[in-house]
């Protein structure tokens, strides 16, 4: 299974098997990540799972959805081109290695 | 009804069928028995009350509340069947509809209680439940319903609604009718809808343009048709919507997180020392107690649930409470705990239709327990706590209490 890597505000990182068709903020939570809330449990309303994409990684993304870009305005810390919610990262094979930095605060 | 009844399995289909009415007072007096017994029976249950399936594990109403196209709301979200009786009050746009209708209104309310919003009025909502501590501490004994729980989202959602100053007394009785009438046509159903003409002439007037202020929600929703998003006649209904579930829920909600703060004194003695938990403090509560306990889904075909077959037109019943407190999915699930890991409980729902007003709740939750956290050394339960009985919401008539000033 693909595994995907949280890299802390403290430069600390967490590299964590995802399962099959998760989302890397299904993944984060099931490992009881601190730093990813999802306060709505995944359907995109909270805002709560942002997270910044590192660049190499950025392209190979899904596109943000407008209602993924509308909550990324509303995030605690601040929005950056690199920024995404986790529960709108589906992780795929091709997604093997990827590198996701979290937030100071998600609230 | 009768909880220690066992469920007895018919005919072919294998579903267990329960003779339970989940809508009776004393199944509100003390509902965990019989939801144990609903989650025990099995994946989907029949029960012959109200000839409804009911689901009560979380697996089972995550599954409904995530299959729309199958379990669909434009059929009604109560008992009553949109298809084969009139509903008592013009459906609402977003509750009881399903996409593509549904799509274009919820991404209305989306916008208007997004997060960008909720970052511009939390100073506001902070300074009054700062505000509303100071009456506390002068009052120090009081009921957390009337005086904090009804009294905090009063003070500010009103306004942040653009509502008129008379008349805000109809809010909280028009909440219970609409959450009554979701019920089975059981006596409080049945009261609630007899009683509710001054309520509803009040809501339908307050919903036009005219008589919302500028810049309030109610106004943000008018301001998305000169858009284009939505009819001019269309707005004045979404607005009901935030009239409807935007006060009686979130007063449940505060009400429901005083009262396990006031239970557990360890858990308030970890959130007076770690103020950052007041969020989850709330979060967890609207899992444990579950303000919104149930609602109904409509199938649109036949279909197979965890090897059960529901036939098309079949009212599902969800047990959100009972999936809240499902032990396959949450350790210690009657433990009321401020540093569980919340995520995925279904209190306020999940798939298309959770809660679009969650930001809002979790809002008032959070600043709400910062400031009594932070100001008030104890809460007491000083007399029995008397519950308010609703075919939907639980939530207390009274709950007197006595604080002690940090």
């Amino acid at each position: 299974m693909p595994a995907i890597t949280f890299i802390h505000p403290d430069g600390k990182s967490d590299r964590i098997e995802t399962s099959d068709g998760e989302s890397a903020m299904q993944a984060a939570t099931r490992h009881g990540l601190d730093g990813i809330l999802a306060e709505c449990g995944g359907n995109a309303m909270c805002a709560t799972c942002h997270v910044y994409v590192d660049a190499g990684w950025l392209a190979r993304l899904p596109a943000i959805g407008d209602n993924e870009d509308a909550l990324l305005d509303g995030t605690a810390d601040a929005r950056l081109p690199n920024s995404r919610l986790s529960c709108q990262i589906m992780i795929t094979p091709e997604l093997d290695g990827l590198v996701l930095r979290l937030p100071e605060r998600q609230v | 009804m009768s909880a220690s009844s066992s469920p007895a399995t018919s005919g072919t289909s294998g579903i267990p069928h329960l003779d339970v009415d989940p809508f009776a007072m004393n199944f509100f007096a003390d509902p965990y028995p019989t939801h144990e017994l609903l989650r025990e029976a099995g994946p989907v249950v029949y029960l012959d009350k109200w000839n409804v399936y009911g689901v009560a594990r979380y697996a089972e109403v995550h599954a409904v509340l995530n299959d729309p196209a199958t379990f669909c709301s434009s059929r009604g979200v109560g008992l009553s069947d949109f298809k084969k009786e009139t509903p008592w009050r013009p459906p609402s746009l977003i509750l009881e509809a399903d996409p593509p209708a549904h799509t274009r209104t919820r991404a209305v309310l989306s916008k208007v209680l997004s997060p960008t919003v909720m970052k511009q009025v939390r100073g506001r909502f902070a300074a009054a439940a700062e505000q509303r501590v100071d009456m506390l501490l002068e009052q120090r004994s009081f009921d957390a319903i009337t005086d904090l729980a009804e009294a905090y989202p009063l003070s500010i959602f009103p306004d942040a609604l653009g509502l008129k100053p008379d008349g805000r007394e109809h809010l909280i009785p028009y909440a219970s009718v609409v959450f009554n009438a979701f019920g089975p046509p059981n006596q409080l159903r049945q009261e609630a809808i007899e009683r509710s003409a001054p309520h509803q002439a009040y809501v339908t007037e307050q919903c036009q343009r005219e008589n919302l202020a500028p810049g309030g929600f109610g106004a943000c929703i008018h301001a998305r048709a000169d858009e284009g998003e939505i009819t001019a006649a269309e707005a004045p209904l979404l607005v009901r919507s935030l009239l409807s579930a935007g006060l009686d829920t979130t007063v449940n909600g505060i009400g429901a997180a005083v009262y396990c703060l006031a239970r557990f004194p360890d858990q308030w003695q970890r959130l007076r020392d770690d103020l950052t938990l007041a969020r989850n403090a709330f979060e967890e509560a609207v899992r444990f107690e579950s303000p919104v306990q149930t609602f109904f889904r409509t199938t649109t075909r036949e279909v197979e649930l965890s090897g059960a077959t529901i036939g098309e037109a079949e009212k599902v019943l969800m047990f959100l409470a009972a999936a809240n407190r499902d032990p396959r999915r949450w350790d210690k699930p009657d433990s009321y705990d401020i540093t569980r890991r919340t995520s995925g409980h279904v209190g306020f729902g999940s798939g298309i239709h959770m809660c679009v007003g969650q930001l809002v709740a979790r809002l008032e939750g959070e600043v709400m327990l910062t400031a009594l956290a932070r100001r008030i050394a104890r809460i007491e339960i000083t007399g029995e706590p008397n519950r308010r009985f609703n075919n939907t919401l639980r939530g207390f008539d009274s709950l007197p209490v006595t604080i002690t000033p940090a």
